[in-house]
């Protein structure tokens, strides 16, 4: 009854939250002084056609190498928590393996270099269309998770995706500490030429970094998924 | 007309919410949390956030859905424990 009570208080309570957020919010028809600078001289100081993936990597990199040291410290911890005892798959060791249908497996063998190519393109367009490390990364461990899904027996060379991770991982930082020193600050990527606006090879070390983030984020993603696998 | 669709597709992030929290299976239920996802990956494309939707449909709907999925099967092999009584 008192549990009931504590539920009832703790809904109630959330609902004023929610209801004075809502209450407060107004749509704004003009943006913070801070976003009409990203806005406006965000292309213009980092020659990044896709403003999103500049703020997201040079104005706010600081936060998207938080967000990747998250990541890592999860997969750590899974590898820690779900360590493999035995040696091998252990998938058939509940119950027996049906082998998948004709059709997963020719779907599987088409779609996968296709998702594999368009994610390694949202990884190096990021600074000129929507898209960038992340996502990119993220699209290619639904390959990976595509491939472990219809075919369960396949091995992942996890050591391997370990030190390309922390490899792709230290990259990053030097590629920070090396804006320290040649451009504005940490993570800053004008100390490459900036080129011109649109253009494949421009917008200073932003596809660099984008890279080596994509490289990181989907080894990290694709080593977090095999682990759950078992 | 985009309002609509927008509402629309806000209605199916609710319903399929809810639906993950009541269905007592839990395929079912995984599925349907994983069309959460799907339908806020839509209303991003709708609003004009492709680097978001791109990220949510990724990660929310796909990794997220079939970790559930590995989850499941490690613990009940997807049968709800309140059925069985069990634990």
């Amino acid at each position: 009854m008192i549990r009931r009570g504590f539920i009832i208080l703790a809904l109630v309570l959330f609902g004023l939250v929610f209801a004075r957020l809502i209450g407060a919010y107004q749509e704004q028809s003009v943006l913070r002084p801070l976003a009409e600078h990203y806005v406006t001289q965000g292309p213009r100081e980092l020659g990044a056609a896709n403003v999103i993936t500049g703020i997201l990597i040079t104005y706010r990199g600081f936060d998207t190498l938080g967000e990747v040291a998250v990541l890592f410290m999860v997969a750590a911890g899974l590898g820690l928590l779900l360590r493999r005892d035995g040696d091998g798959p252990s998938v058939s060791a509940n119950t027996p393996l049906r082998p998948a249908s004709e059709l997963v497996v020719t779907g599987t063998e088409v779609l996968l270099p296709l998702i594999f190519v368009f994610g390694a393109y949202v990884i190096m367009h990021g600074h000129l269309s929507a898209g960038g490390g992340f996502q990119g990364g993220a699209i290619v461990a639904s390959a990976v998770l595509l491939l472990l899904v219809t075919q369960p027996l396949t091995r992942l060379r996890l050591d391997l995706l370990s030190i390309t991770e922390s490899f792709a991982g230290v990259l990053f930082v030097c590629i920070g500490l090396l804006g320290l020193i040649l451009a504005g600050g940490f993570l800053d990527s004008r100390f490459l030429p900036q080129g011109q606006l649109g253009a494949f090879f421009s917008a200073g070390a932003i596809p660099i970094i984008s890279i080596l983030l994509g490289i990181k984020v989907g080894a990290e993603l694709s080593v977090i998924i095999d682990r759950f696998r078992r | 007309m985009l309002d609509l669709l927008i509402l629309l597709i806000c209605t199916g992030i609710l319903a399929s919410g809810v639906l993950a929290v009541c269905l007592k299976d839990l395929m079912a239920a995984m599925i349907s949390a994983g069309l959460t996802s799907l339908f806020a990956a839509v209303s991003y494309v709708l609003l004009a956030a492709p680097d978001v939707a791109m990220a949510e449909a990724a990660i929310g709907s796909g990794l997220a859905t079939f970790i559930f999925l590995y989850a499941i099967r490690r613990t009940s092999g997807g049968v709800s424990t309140m059925e069985t009584g069990e634990e």
